[in-house]
């Protein structure tokens, strides 16, 4: 454990200097300062007060750039050090490749977290500063918080694993951004073409739904919306996943980061210099 | 006591044969140098110490433990050939982290870079040091906790000639505290003064390993007898010698070690023929180019 956190404790003052952390948290400022403008405007006939409006777009927008940041943050990790010509000594030092992988997830899911709070925190003040039933949204926007969390250490194992599969940061850079648009981008795509050309058949009624659950990004958003009172202010995929359970969706959640990072530590593990 | 025991390791990576039947070992207190060209195994050989690299066959065992292994890396301290940090950490960052990867005190690190001469710069990053400045970075970290086996790949290279003095300064006080020491170089010199043993790859066969004493024994290469003859009788010397004339003045004789002392009364005996004479024994460069090149030959 004592090396775990001096690994950590390396790799975010590395984050720090790179500015990393700088990086990500600006970004998430940013967006949030964007989508609380943009949903700055009336919207009573939705019958939900502010903040769980503004859950419901920083869900979407999460979904995103949850993932990309910790995909980002992450591919260097094991390529950069055999690159650099770092990991040889580190590896002559006893403490295990899994308490190395572990000190690293550690630090980045510190970065990350500390970008989530300061974006979601400004567009709560947004949002309380608009509405005074604001407060109805809270236990919203703490769960987006920490499935934010877990979302991120699922694209972090991810990372990690590619790290170590391609041992160069220039190939885990392009798999990584590659894994991105798939896992986030295309799938959706896929699975909605699907469910139109099966216009509500056996397809939509009991695959579609374990399709859903079984990636990350989708079990996040399935999750926050479904247990968000503005689901219908998302809309789009989530409408015919009401069928799924929540707790569904939350144990892909649980299940994603542990199935990551067991990947990540065997690919690291069998690394040879 | 053995600390580092290698018997009949050969490695190959794919068509290379980067090591071949070596057995080597290395005991308490005692300095070893592992010479060899390049190719020769030399970083190969210390990594399947470290546990880095498998070997194909035979047998290792580092501080009586499998190499790689928790209690192997806790009792062994390395410094890779081209050491490298990461270049944002600062030195002293760098050493602090490495002294809680050992559960160390990290207030330590202040101590450690003074060792080696890092004491103004400790507060720089790395990415701004010079290469010896990193070289020493990679020392500092070896010295962490008084491993009792240390494997240095090319410990002194870009290390200046005075860091050079201090660093194996540093490495006797260990070796006198019972640290085993097994470091690889080219820097022959210096190893011939410093080291209690020698042992020389040759594209990965051990083709000696040996006391520079029994190396100069077994090798048997002839003892130069450089004489200065007075004016106008360097021919008569080289005649009476049947030695070899190189200048006006000075004959070149060489002998083997036995007959040294036999040599050396013939000459005495010219008497005033002579003006001075010099003992040259073979350099370690011509032992170590006589048993690389024994190896070498298929
Ligand atoms: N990862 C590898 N894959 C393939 N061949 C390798 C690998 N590492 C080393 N070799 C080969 O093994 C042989 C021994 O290399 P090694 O690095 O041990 O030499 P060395 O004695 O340390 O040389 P130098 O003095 O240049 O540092 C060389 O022929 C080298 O090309
Ligand atoms: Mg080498």
């Amino acid at each position: 454990m004592n090396r775990t956190i001096a690994v950590s404790t390396s790799e975010f003052l590395i984050s720090a200097r790179n500015r990393w952390v700088t990086i990500s948290i600006v970004m998430m400022a940013l967006f949030a300062l964007v989508l609380s403008a943009a949903g700055s405007a009336p919207t009573g006939d939705l019958g939900a007060d502010k903040l769980s409006i503004t859950v419901a777009s920083l869900t979407s927008l999460a979904v995103y750039l949850v993932p990309l940041v910790a995909l980002l943050m992450s591919f260097d990790a094991v390529a950069g050090e055999i690159e650099r010509g770092t990991l040889a000594l580190a590896l002559a030092y006893p403490v295990s490749r899994s308490e190395i992988l572990a000190g690293k997830l550690l630090a980045h899911l510190g970065i990350l977290g500390l970008a989530i709070f300061v974006g979601y925190s400004i567009a709560a003040f947004a949002a309380f500063a608009l509405d005074d039933e604001a407060a109805t949204g809270l236990p919203a926007l703490v769960r987006l918080f920490w499935t934010s969390l877990l979302l991120g250490a699922v694209f972090l194992g991810i990372g990690y694993a590619v790290s170590a599969i391609t041992r160069r940061p220039g190939s885990a850079a392009g798999v990584a951004i590659a894994l991105w648009l798939v896992l986030i981008v295309l799938y959706d795509i896929g699975l909605l073409a699907a469910v139109v050309a099966d216009s509500g058949g056996t397809f939509t009624q009991s695959v579609f739904p374990w399709l859903l659950v079984a990636n990350p990004a989708d079990a996040f958003r399935l999750y926050n919306l479904s247990a968000s009172e503005a689901t219908a202010a998302a809309g789009g995929i989530a409408g015919a996943a009401n069928a799924i359970p929540p707790y569904l969706a939350l144990a892909s959640l649980v299940i994603w980061p542990v199935a990551a990072f067991t990947l990540a530590a065997a690919a690291f593990r069998r690394v040879t210099l | 006591m053995s600390l580092l025991t290698l018997s009949q390791v050969t490695k190959r990576y794919d068509a290379t044969v980067a090591l071949s039947d070596v057995s080597l070992n290395v005991t308490e207190g005692e300095r070893v140098a592992l010479l060899g060209h390049n190719g020769a195994g030399k970083s190969t050989l210390i990594k399947i110490v470290l546990g880095l690299v498998a070997h194909d066959s035979g047998d290792v065992s580092v501080v009586h433990a499998p190499p790689g292994s928790l209690a192997a890396r806790e009792a062994t301290s390395y410094l890779p050939e081209n050491v490298a940090f990461h270049p944002s950490l600062t030195g002293l960052e760098q050493i602090r982290y490495y002294l809680r990867l050992r559960k160390q005190n990290p207030s330590g690190a202040n101590a450690l870079l003074e060792r080696v001469g890092l004491q103004d710069a400790a507060t720089r990053r790395i990415g701004t040091y010079s290469k010896g400045m990193r070289q020493r970075v990679g020392l500092a970290q070896a010295l962490i906790g008084h491993p009792q086996l240390m494997v240095l790949d090319e410990p002194t290279s870009g290390l200046d000639p005075v860091s050079r003095r201090e660093f194996y300064a540093i490495l006797d006080e260990l070796a006198g505290r019972g640290t085993a020491v097994l470091l690889s170089s080219h820097a022959l010199t210096e190893v011939e003064a410093r080291t209690d043993r020698i042992a020389i790859l040759s594209r990965g066969e051990l083709v000696a390993n040996d006391t520079l004493a029994g190396l100069r024994r077994r090798a048997a290469l002839p003892i130069q007898l450089q004489i200065a003859a007075r004016p106008d009788t360097a021919d008569k010397v080289a005649h009476r010698l049947s030695g070899r004339r190189l200048n006006g003045t000075r004959v070149d004789v060489t002998c083997q070690h036995a007959d040294k002392l036999e040599r050396l009364s013939e000459i005495a005996q010219l008497g005033d023929l002579i003006d001075d004479l010099e003992i040259v024994p073979p350099s370690l460069e011509d032992l170590y180019a006589h048993f690389s090149r024994g190896g070498a030959s298929p």
